[in-house]
């Protein structure tokens, strides 16, 4: 099986293929590529995403026919992908992240900051917090309800339709920190810092 | 609920780690990957290096230290010490650090921060602030302590939030190496003065003092490094004893 790593120059991506390449452990190829042929033909893709939704939006089309090329793996042909942090983000119709920005509009909904309630909360939400799982989704086979995720993010996804919502989290109101849809998953949270628990999510992930 | 974070420290000094945990079972002492592991394994939230390589000949050090580390421990990397560039942090990260902290290169020159941040995301700046208290505020100092830049430490992390920084680590230079507690009013204030976390550093010498950084200091993250080493107490202990206290912790 194939698992590619979607590398559009979206900032530091080694420690997702550091933590995808611990789970796999030789028995998965896990392939790091903005080769369109490579994304294509292979069983999963991994979306990571670090900085801005337009920093990010602006990669994704700084690679020619790489978004067409996503649209087909996840839309038209329904393989399985997860979006990390920013790559869940971009699954919206549009982010307000230093300007009004559309995205990728496979799950309906925007990105807007947390509200952080005139400064009561700290901005970003950097740390380890709990996730309340609202609806059984195939990544979080055997993980505890309220188990700790480590998450670093000052804006939020905000899906129309609530029931694509797999998991929130409690900061300054319930943020959606995990969605799935049919073939298409995604988390606020980064997984591969959140020690056994994140490996154990991106290890459900590769055996879907 | 968010909870409060346990980040163990260790000094590394040509790839080497200086001070560390002083356990028997311990192949290699001064291997920094093996005890980023331990600290890992036990529970730390994050794990910092601080890098004091003096010669410039041995600078690369760091990088294969974190290349390795990343590869073995999964949560947060902060690596720091002598950071003086975007190229530096681009290489930092790619060898595996998810945060790199700046210090002396944050105050000569502040656009490393805000290019850094538009480069890679706030999210992986942190700016290292050491103070020192003067009269009734505290002066940054910059070269590992050694220089006094005379530029007040409040305003500077106001404007160091301004200029893209994810979270600020804050030292109290009277107070490190002290093992007598944090400078709580130094953390206190920058806290209340900016709306980013503030990672209090420097003086932790028992289990109350971390305690007191994050209930009295409002910190929302706790760096220690001597307390930790020589196994006198385990970030383990340090978690259980915050969670007696009502602090929020990962357990």
């Amino acid at each position: 099986m194939n698992v590619t790593i979607v590398d559009y120059n979206s900032g530091n991506i080694s420690s997702v293929i550091n933590s995808f390449k611990e789970v796999a452990n030789d028995k998965v190829n896990i392939e790091i590529t903005s080769d369109l042929n490579k994304i294509k033909s292979s069983d999963k893709v991994v979306l990571p995403g670090q900085g801005s939704f337009k920093s990010c939006v602006d990669a994704l089309k700084n690679i020619n026919g790489l978004i067409d090329t996503l649209n087909e793996f996840a839309i038209s042909n329904k393989k399985p992908l997860l979006g990390i942090c920013v790559g869940l983000q971009m699954f919206a119709d549009v982010g307000y992240e230093e300007t009004e920005t559309k995205g990728l509009g496979w799950i309906s909904g925007k990105v807007s900051k947390i509200d952080n309630q005139n400064g009561k909360y700290k901005l970003p939400h950097i740390g380890w917090n709990q996730i309340n799982i609202v609806k059984d989704s195939k990544i979080f086979k055997d993980i505890d309800n309220n188990s700790h995720m480590y998450f670093v993010h000052s804006y939020e996804f905000i899906p129309e339709d609530k029931n694509v919502i797999s998991a929130t989290t409690d900061y300054s109101s319930n943020i959606v920190c995990s969605v799935e849809k049919e073939n298409i998953f995604g988390t606020q949270f980064h997984p591969e810092k959140s020690d056994k628990t994140g490996l154990k999510i991106i290890d459900n992930f590769i055996n879907l | 609920m968010l909870k409060n974070r346990i980040i163990p420290c260790l000094d590394v000094k040509n790839g080497r780690v200086v001070k560390g945990i002083n356990f028997v079972d311990l192949q290699d002492a001064g291997d920094p990957v093996e005890q980023a592991k331990i600290y890992s394994d036990g529970g730390a939230d994050e794990i910092c290096f601080l890098d004091i390589t003096a010669s410039n000949e041995n600078r690369d050090t760091i990088y294969d230290v974190v290349e390795k580390t990343s590869k073995k421990c999964f949560v947060p990397l902060t690596v720091g010490g002598g950071v003086r560039s975007v190229e530096d942090i681009n290489k930092l990260l790619n060898c595996g650090a998810d945060k790199v902290s700046i210090n002396t290169a944050a105050v000569q020159n502040p656009e490393v921060v805000v290019q850094s941040s538009k480069k890679f995301g706030s999210q992986c700046i942190v700016v290292a602030i050491d103070a020192k208290k003067k009269g009734d505020k505290w002066e940054i100092f910059t070269h590992g302590g050694r220089n006094n830049t005379g530029i007040d430490s409040l305003e500077f992390a106001k404007k160091m939030e301004d200029c893209g920084a994810g979270e600020l680590l804050v030292t109290s230079m009277d107070r490190d190496g002290t093992q007598v507690g944090y400078d709580i009013e130094l953390m206190s204030k920058i806290s209340s003065k900016v709306n980013i976390p503030v990672i209090a550093s420097g003086g932790v010498g028992t289990l109350d003092h971390l305690f007191d950084g994050i209930k009295l200091g409002n910190a929302s993250a706790v760096l220690a490094a001597s307390i930790f080493h020589y196994g006198k107490h385990s970030v383990k202990e340090a978690k259980e004893y915050l969670d007696s206290k009502g602090i929020p912790v990962r357990i």
